[in-house]
């Protein structure tokens, strides 16, 4: 069939008009209602935490304190929000150094235990809520060196301490705590307890003193084996047994390291990936051996009478190729909308060289080379462990080693 | 007089009373609507957008219609999500075969302590869920209180263990929904005439005939309500593999939980969720095509 010509005395939008498909009303609504929608959907945008400028870095002279902390007047309640296991506990649950704080200074103490790894808990509890300008709810908290105290800095989320406040912290604190590199000048940061990274076990079932992290592959602790979750704690120390340098590691090393534990799962040999909670997996008799954070091992092996019991025969071991050694910082995290958490915690006082005599619990490394025991034990005047000697450090923000002292109040 | 006053009073009341009718309906879906708009429709949209953004929390998220999301969720957790289903499948039979005895018993057997018997049900119910789920963990510990018992008498092997297995996910999750399958079973059973029951007897239908062909079609509807409830939120469910699971038993609502908590990938997180959603809602169209749309009749 031949096409007919058109008549040229037809206008042609009317013969548009007669021929084609019509745009209608209900077309029109159809076609809003979808731009209207693409447009909400596009709306519903999440801004982001643009990085803030933070005086990473400056001379304390230099920061006006009075827009964090008003008129400095103590608030007269710290919310004090702690990893479980890492403060002194007595035989009735109670913290003695947080009751001698509040006899100290008259700010009462609400203490919560609600971390027990850095990642969930900032990325749940408290970036979010800071991006939204509302307040934590804490004014003290506790976050371990290294990425996740460097990304709250970045963001802009912690407040600087006034260091005129700490009364005696530069005096007492043992230097290798102090500028450390992801902090430079304790702008944000101060020590709380310091550790490492190493291998926990049970002595009742490990007979054979752990001295790597291969000893996590191996199948003599089929379904027993404990390793952490988060991409800090779990990466790092396979690499290093690897003999790669982590700061240096390129990809393929990674894929390498993740090969490794991924085939000693696939074997059955890991039970499962842990935080904090691998600690009561250790007490239950579930797990043998793990990856473990020196002071919840310490806590958990020591003495019922000092808030220990857990895990009697608990033993923590430097790895051969070294531990990754690890800081709890305190911190202040921004007060978002609730001024009045900008005041206090600045009672925080370091005991006079690092030592606390009165009787109180410890904990303290046994003198030795890497690679020997530690173990805790109950203070009698015994002060400060021994630091050892040429112990890597884990990205060279050079907190120091093996101090465990409670270093509130003193 | 008297008529004409009151045709005039019938005349003004008719058109409120007709407007009163008009609306009832609106007024009445209201609430429901509205509960829905808030609590369903916005989120849901709200999360259909984050899955098509890119971005990052520091930078923040942009919406580009990045569809490649899903693909990509897909091919790196397919392995969770069919767990997923697997495990809320099993946990679900499970719930459905323990329950149904059970509800049958008491509807049927309970008497007057049928209220004692339903509280006795549902007693530890009251606690709460990760309690309840943490309490497993501590009855099925290794050297625990079964295990360690049985060891010691070397009926089993010192290595065997339930925790951190499927065994222990499923039969968790099986414990936890068990409420969700018993209740409407046991409604569903209630309400069933005796009569019929006994119209059955009368024709010489043995107790397996009346069960089969009797009871349990009647309670056909019970039986949907119950699996419905009790296999949506199993599929969902990240307490029992987070508390009883190992490195193997990992599923969907524990990386939808990782994804938005500990990886803040907000958009991977949305997909996922929207995923499961949607073949969580194809599989209940089926499922109620398939069942839930019967007549009782048309089972008997």
């Amino acid at each position: 069939m031949t096409e007919q010509p058109i008549d040229p005395s037809v206008d042609p939008a009317l013969l548009r008009g007669l021929t084609q498909r019509r745009f209608s009303r209900r077309d029109m609504l159809r076609y809003a209602g979808a731009g209207a929608s693409a447009a909400f959907l596009a709306a519903c945008g999440v801004s982001g935490t643009a990085p803030k400028k933070s005086p990473s870095g400056a001379s304390p002279s230099a920061i006006d304190y009075s827009k964090y902390y008003g008129d400095g007047k103590p608030a007269g309640i710290l919310n004090f929000e702690n990893w479980e296991l890492y403060i002194d506990e007595d035989a009735k649950g109670k913290h003695p150094s947080l009751q001698q704080f509040t006899k100290e200074t008259g700010i009462k103490v609400h203490y919560r235990t609600d971390i027990n790894d850095n990642d969930p808990f900032l990325n749940s509890k408290v970036i979010p809520v800071l991006q939204a300008g509302q307040d934590t709810g804490f004014d003290l908290m506790v976050i371990t060196n290294g990425g996740p105290v460097e990304k709250l800095i970045r963001l802009g989320y912690l407040i600087p301490l006034d260091h005129s406040r700490l009364t005696n912290w530069a005096a007492n604190v043992d230097p290798k705590t102090k500028n450390p590199n992801y902090d430079p000048g304790n702008v944000y940061t101060v020590p709380w307890q310091s550790g490492f990274t190493g291998i926990g076990y049970n002595s009742k079932y490990v007979k054979e003193p752990p001295t790597s992290f291969g000893d996590l592959l191996k199948p003599a602790y089929k379904g027993k084996v404990g390793m952490f979750a988060n991409v800090y704690d779990l990466p790092c120390p396979a690499l290093n047994y690897m003999g790669f340098d982590i700061d240096k590691s390129t990809p393929d090393q990674w894929k390498q390291a993740a090969d490794l534990v991924t085939k000693a799962d696939a074997q059955g040999i890991i039970r499962a990936f842990y935080d904090q909670n691998y600690i009561y997996k250790l007490e239950a008799g579930d797990i043998h051996i793990s990856q473990a954070w020196s002071g919840d091992v310490y806590i958990a092996a020591a003495p019922k009478d000092v808030g220990g019991g857990r895990v009697p025969g608990g033993e923590v071991r430097v790895p051969e190729r070294g531990p990754d050694l690890l800081a709890r910082q305190h911190v202040h995290p921004h007060p978002g909308t609730a001024p009045q958490r900008r005041h206090h915690v600045h009672g925080l006082r370091v005991p006079a060289g690092g030592r606390r005599d009165d009787g109180r619990f410890h904990l303290v490394r046994v003198p030795g080379a890497r690679g020997q025991g530690l173990r805790p034990e109950p203070a009698q005047g015994s002060g400060r462990g021994q630091q050892p000697s040429g112990l890597p450090e884990r990205g060279g923000p050079g907190p120091g080693e093996g101090i465990q002292d409670l270093q509130v109040a003193g | 007089m008297e008529g004409r006053v009151g045709a005039r009073v019938q005349l003004v009341g008719k058109p409120r009373a007709r407007l009163g009718k008009r609306l009832a309906p609106y007024l009445l879906t209201l609430p429901g609507g509205l509960w829905l708009a808030i609590f369903f429709v916005i989120p849901i949209v709200f999360m259909l957008s984050m899955s098509l953004q890119t971005g990052n929390i520091e930078e923040g998220f942009r919406f580009t219609w990045h569809f490649s999301t899903y693909w990509e969720v897909l091919r790196q957790y397919h392995t969770q999500l069919a767990r997923s289903f697997t495990f809320g499948s099993i946990a679900t039979g499970i719930t459905l075969v323990v329950s149904y005895p059970l509800a049958y018993w008491i509807a049927f057997r309970g008497g007057r302590h049928k209220t004692t018997f339903l509280f006795m049900l549902l007693l530890p119910f009251f606690v709460s869920f990760v309690i309840r789920t943490l309490a497993w963990q501590f009855i099925l510990a290794d050297d625990g209180i079964v295990l360690g018992t049985l060891k010691n008498l070397h009926l089993i092997p010192q290595s065997y263990h339930v925790l951190a297995t499927s065994v222990a996910v499923v039969s968790g999750i099986a414990y936890n929904y068990l409420p969700f399958m018993a209740l409407p079973l046991y409604v569903s059973l209630e309400k069933i005439d005796r009569s019929v029951v006994e119209a059955a007897r009368d024709l010489y239908a043995s107790n397996s005939q009346v069960l089969a062909r009797v009871i349990f079609p009647l309670s056909i509807p019970g039986v949907f309500a119950g699996v419905l409830l009790t296999f949506v939120p199993a599929v969902g469910d990240y307490v029992n593999a987070s508390i009883l699971g190992g490195t193997r038993t990992t599923m969907i609502g524990n990386i939808i939980q990782q994804e938005y908590l500990t990886n803040l990938h907000y958009p991977r997180a949305a997909a996922l969720s929207f995923v499961l959603m949607t073949v969580l809602l194809i599989g209940i169209f089926a499922y109620a095509r398939a069942l839930g749309t019967r007549s009782i009749e048309e089972y008997i």
